[in-house]
């Protein structure tokens, strides 16, 4: 039954676009049935995947839905929903008449097709619905490719995109190889080591394209920022955490991993931590600067998912369910809280039409429930309590820490250097998003863009709201939770997770609730105390005081870069910052400008270089490809005849 | 019950005693007679019964700024051990609560600064979370030192190990790791060498410069949540540098009160015999005390 409801639930979302397609193309109703359809397909799936947490359902050879498919079903049938909901207002097909349909139409193909990689029991499904959703994100992504900049990112992600799904043929053949069957079973155990750890980096390759895994990520910034607001959300909460999905499947599924591939993980989850919010500092488009956050929440996700493997090497289940229920609630924390902070970027341009942090300001006057959900979403991904953030860090700090001998001796006590590198990205992260919920909501506007914002409507604020709901849930009652993550860990490592403690033993999520119902009740008795002494004493109001000067104007705030710099400048040496100066001023000093960006260097300074000299070599051989069909026949042909030889 | 009636009522009660005493001891090395140690107490008094000016500028953002700064350090001073006596609220894991819960505080201050728009204000923000980020990591380091001595994650623990095998094998780890800690509380609380808390000139914008617009019971507020910030963040320092223990909570209590007032003694001596360090060799500074307690931990490890 709960099998039949999830498969509702991706039909409903397959066809959603599907009607809209025959209506004209200013008429609201395609849209308003897509959005519509959503929403049921969402709560049929996600009823069906919490029914098959308490009735587990029975594998058939083509769909399986165990603990881990339910971790990422939840947050597939909930974000993509809430987005088709926000894109009523904010991507309005009468605005929009020559690309809503195809937005709608892609949507809902993109979220059924997540929906069936998570469920897909043989590698061929896989392949099949992985590449539905790779070539329809393009088209997401792509949505107003008359502007350039949208086809190039466009173009890049679909490169990205491409090489992630040659490493999954090359993985799924080498399965095949020694399992003799593309169903996705768990390997034997008298794998040979060296294809074992073959089969495990093709997948941290292919996978880590997806998810954007430093130094895979580069495709990643790009289509974030150019893509329609709710594609962000939907694109940043759930698309690219199907590669953490695929991480997770394939990691199940290899027997006996060394310590060496957690070691691998744990590393370069570190690496995409630290070095995401670092890019991200520099930034100056609001939407960049949150992708380049996803880099660094993936980063967390995978240093969790490292310290799980390294947990089965060293037959340590208190690893492994703290480090893999860490990751995974991380990956609905994420979704949860980096949809909500694209929901509210794209409010910020419906309202504003610019991204750009520096021409903003002051609209938490103009957009206060705006404002107050940002807000939300900004304390939650800086992972500070009483949010979710906060709760899945905890669960991977705990991990870590307990690699120091407690609970039992190891020889790996090194993995704990891992915990003071998070508590650095936590600190960044708080620097970076005071700097963009500052720069963007507070203060005064610093352009005429700004001055004339003004709220969205409730079909745009219900669904952030709803999200920071969320977000509040767990961060006060993660108890609630935990049973699912409990299924998810006992899917991964049955073993493990049998024989030892709980999440409930291991970690301390009833004091998480006390704890963040003491600080909410100490804040609410400080306001009231505030108020009341403020009342009592009366209130006057004034200019910004500013010691004293005399006329502050909007343009001597802070902006975006100033608050950055110095961070920035810490960090140089890898960010390598372009910084345009005024250079020498004479006695009588004309206009002079300043600029600073951030490239990314991966992509500006080793990608298109790489890409660029293989297209040099490679062009040599275009005379092959000549653009006959006979010639390609005969191609087949001879390559057939050369493989007959050789058996 | 008595131990926590006595937590509770110490960390409302002592905390601004501490500036209290800083301000005399820099008076005498100074060769004044300074304001007497209860003047924040008259001050506090003061400013919560006084009228306020709120910017134009400012929304709801502004007046958080101080409620949350007050909150997390009040909730924090719950986690911590005080002297001999385990904390009112002690689990595995409650050293990470602590750390965030600052973190937390960090954030609405450093966002109530950018809500006046000015931007001396937003001066003292960058600079506050840029100084964080290094500081944090330096704590994180410390508290690994703290679990592995003691096998445990909870913070009453933690700061109750007996050190075994005595001062002999973990003696040099646990100087580096006070030296370390020191220096965080100097840079969490916005002291000299870091920040010059008697100032907001320009160059010495931090803490004092995020503040310049509150007035009357809001920046009674802050400077109140700025005494308990530095009166919680002492106490853990206090259990690593004179773990004393005398088995009774109100001596206990004494002794606690005491070494906290000599803390604050030894801040103000570092006070006067300092100068403030030139911004740009804060960082240094802070990176070195980071591998102060890397190299704390790693000794452990050897």
């Amino acid at each position: 039954m709960s099998v039949w409801l999830v498969i509702l639930g991706i039909v409903c979302h397959a066809v959603s676009g599907v009607p809209g397609l025959f209506v004209k193309r200013h008429s609201a109703a395609g849209q308003n049935i897509a959005a519509g359809l959503g929403l049921v397909g969402s709560v049929a799936g996600v009823a069906g995947a919490l029914w098959s947490v308490w009735v587990p359902t029975l594998p058939t050879p083509a769909i399986k839905i165990d603990g881990i498919s339910v971790m990422f079903l939840l947050p597939i049938f909930v974000i993509p929903a809430l987005g088709g909901v926000y894109g009523l207002e904010y991507w309005k097909q009468a605005d929009h008449p020559q690309n809503g349909r195809k937005l709608c139409f892609f949507y809902g193909l993109v979220t059924a097709a997540l929906a069936a990689i998570t469920i897909a029991a043989n590698a061929i499904e896989f392949l099949v619905v992985w590449e539905i959703m790779a070539l329809g994100a393009f088209f997401l992504i792509t949505t107003e490719d008359e502007d350039p900049a949208v086809r190039e990112a466009g173009w890049v992600y679909v490169v990205a995109a491409h090489m992630a799904t040659l490493g999954l043929f090359a993985l799924f053949a080498l399965m095949h190889s020694v399992t003799g069957t593309f169903a996705l079973v768990a390997l034997p155990d008298n794998i040979a080591s060296g294809v074992a750890a073959a089969i495990f980096l093709l997948a941290v390759v292919a996978f880590g394209l997806k998810a954007g895994v430093m130094p895979f990520h580069v495709w990643l910034p790009g289509a974030h920022a150019k893509a329609p607001s709710h594609v962000s959300a939907m694109m940043s909460g759930v698309l690219i955490k199907i590669g953490i999905y695929g991480l997770v499947r394939i990691g199940s599924l290899l027997p006996h991993p060394p310590l060496w591939w957690g070691g691998v993980l744990l590393a370069a989850g570190t690496i995409s931590g630290i070095l995401g919010v670092v890019f991200a500092l520099g930034q100056h488009d609001l939407k960049r600067l949150l992708a380049y956050h996803s880099i660094e929440n993936i980063g967390i996700i995978v240093m969790g998912l490292g310290l799980a493997l390294m947990g089965r090497s060293l037959q340590r289940a208190d690893w492994v369910v703290l480090g893999l229920a860490g990751a995974l609630l991380h990956v609905w924390n994420h979704s949860l809280f980096k949809s909500l902070l694209f929901l509210g970027a794209g409010a910020v341009v419906h309202a504003t039409h610019t991204l750009e942090i520096d021409d903003l300001g002051g609209l938490a006057k103009s957009m206060p429930r705006t404002a107050l959900c940002f807000a939300v979403g900004a304390v939650a991904i800086c992972g500070l309590p009483p949010l979710n953030g906060f709760v899945s860090e905890l669960l991977i700090y705990l991990g870590l820490f307990r690699s120091l001998g407690i609970g039992a001796e190891t020889p790996w006590a090194g993995v704990a250097f891992a915990a003071p590198a998070l508590a650095m990205i936590g600190a960044l992260a708080v620097a970076c998003f005071v700097k963009a919920f500052g720069t963007v909501f507070l203060g005064v506007a610093r352009s005429h863009h700004a001055r004339h914002a003004h709220e969205p409507p409730p079909t745009m604020t219900g669904p952030m709201f709803a999200l920071a709901g969320c977000c509040l849930f767990i961060g006060l009652a993660p108890l609630a939770v935990a049973p699912i993550m409990e299924q998810a860990v006992a899917a991964w490592d049955p073993q493990l997770a049998a024989g030892g403690p709980g999440l409930s033993a291991l970690a301390p999520l009833g004091w998480v609730t006390v704890c963040g119902l003491a600080l909410a009740g100490l804040l609410a008795l400080g306001s009231a105390a505030l108020a009341e002494m403020v009342h009592r004493g009366g209130t006057a109001s004034a200019g910004t005081w500013d010691c004293g000067y005399a006329a502050p104007g909007p343009r001597v705030q802070y902006t975006s870069s100033s608050f950055a710099q110095m961070l920035v400048g810490l960090f140089a040496w890898v960010l390598r910052p372009r910084v345009e100066t005024p250079g020498e001023l004479s006695l009588f000093p004309g206009e002079a400008r300043f600029r600073s960006e951030v490239p990314d260097i991966v992509l500006d300074g080793a990608m298109r270089p790489g890409f660029r000299f293989g297209a040099r070599i490679t062009s040599s051989f275009r005379f092959l490809q000549a653009g006959s069909v006979h010639a390609y026949l005969l191609y087949i042909v001879l390559f057939l005849i050369l493989l007959l030889l050789w058996r | 019950m008595t131990h926590t009636l006595l937590h509770i009522v110490l960390l409302l009660g002592v905390p601004p005693l501490l500036p209290g005493v800083i301000g005399k001891t820099k008076a005498w090395f100074a060769g004044r007679n300074g304001p007497p140690v209860f003047q924040l107490y008259y001050d506090l008094a003061k400013l919560l019964r006084k009228g306020s000016v709120f910017s134009t500028t400012t929304t709801w953002v502004f007046r958080a700024g101080p409620v949350v700064g007050i909150a997390t350090a009040l909730l924090a001073g719950l986690l911590v051990p005080f002297g001999g006596q385990p904390a009112p609220i002690s689990f595995a894991g409650d050293l990470i609560l602590f750390a965030y819960l600052f973190g937390l505080g960090r954030f609405f201050t450093a966002s109530a600064a950018l809500d006046t728009g000015s931007s001396f204000e937003g001066m003292g923000a960058a600079r506050e979370v840029t100084f964080a980020c290094l500081a944090e990591p330096a704590l994180f380091f410390g508290f690994l030192v703290l679990a592995k001595l003691s096998a445990s994650l909870s913070l009453t623990t933690m700061l109750h190990v007996r050190f075994p095998s005595g001062w002999g094998v973990t003696g040099a780890s646990l100087v580096l790791l006070a030296a370390s800690l020191f220096i965080v509380l100097l840079v969490e609380n916005s002291r000299i060498p870091f920040d010059d808390p008697n100032t907001h000139l320009e160059l010495t914008m931090i803490h004092e410069v995020m503040v310049l617009d509150h007035g009357g019971p809001a920046l009674g507020m802050i400077l109140y949540g700025a005494a308990l910030k530095l009166f919680v963040i002492g106490a853990v320092l206090l259990r690593v540098v004179a773990p004393v223990d005398a088995g009774n909570a109100w001596a206990d209590a004494g002794i606690f009160v005491a070494t906290m007032l000599a803390l604050a003694v030894a801040i103000g001596v570092v006070e006067s015999v300092m100068a403030r360090f030139r911004l740009v060799f804060a960082p240094t500074f802070l990176v070195a005390a980071c591998l102060l307690s890397a190299f704390s931990m790693i000794l452990l490890l050897r």
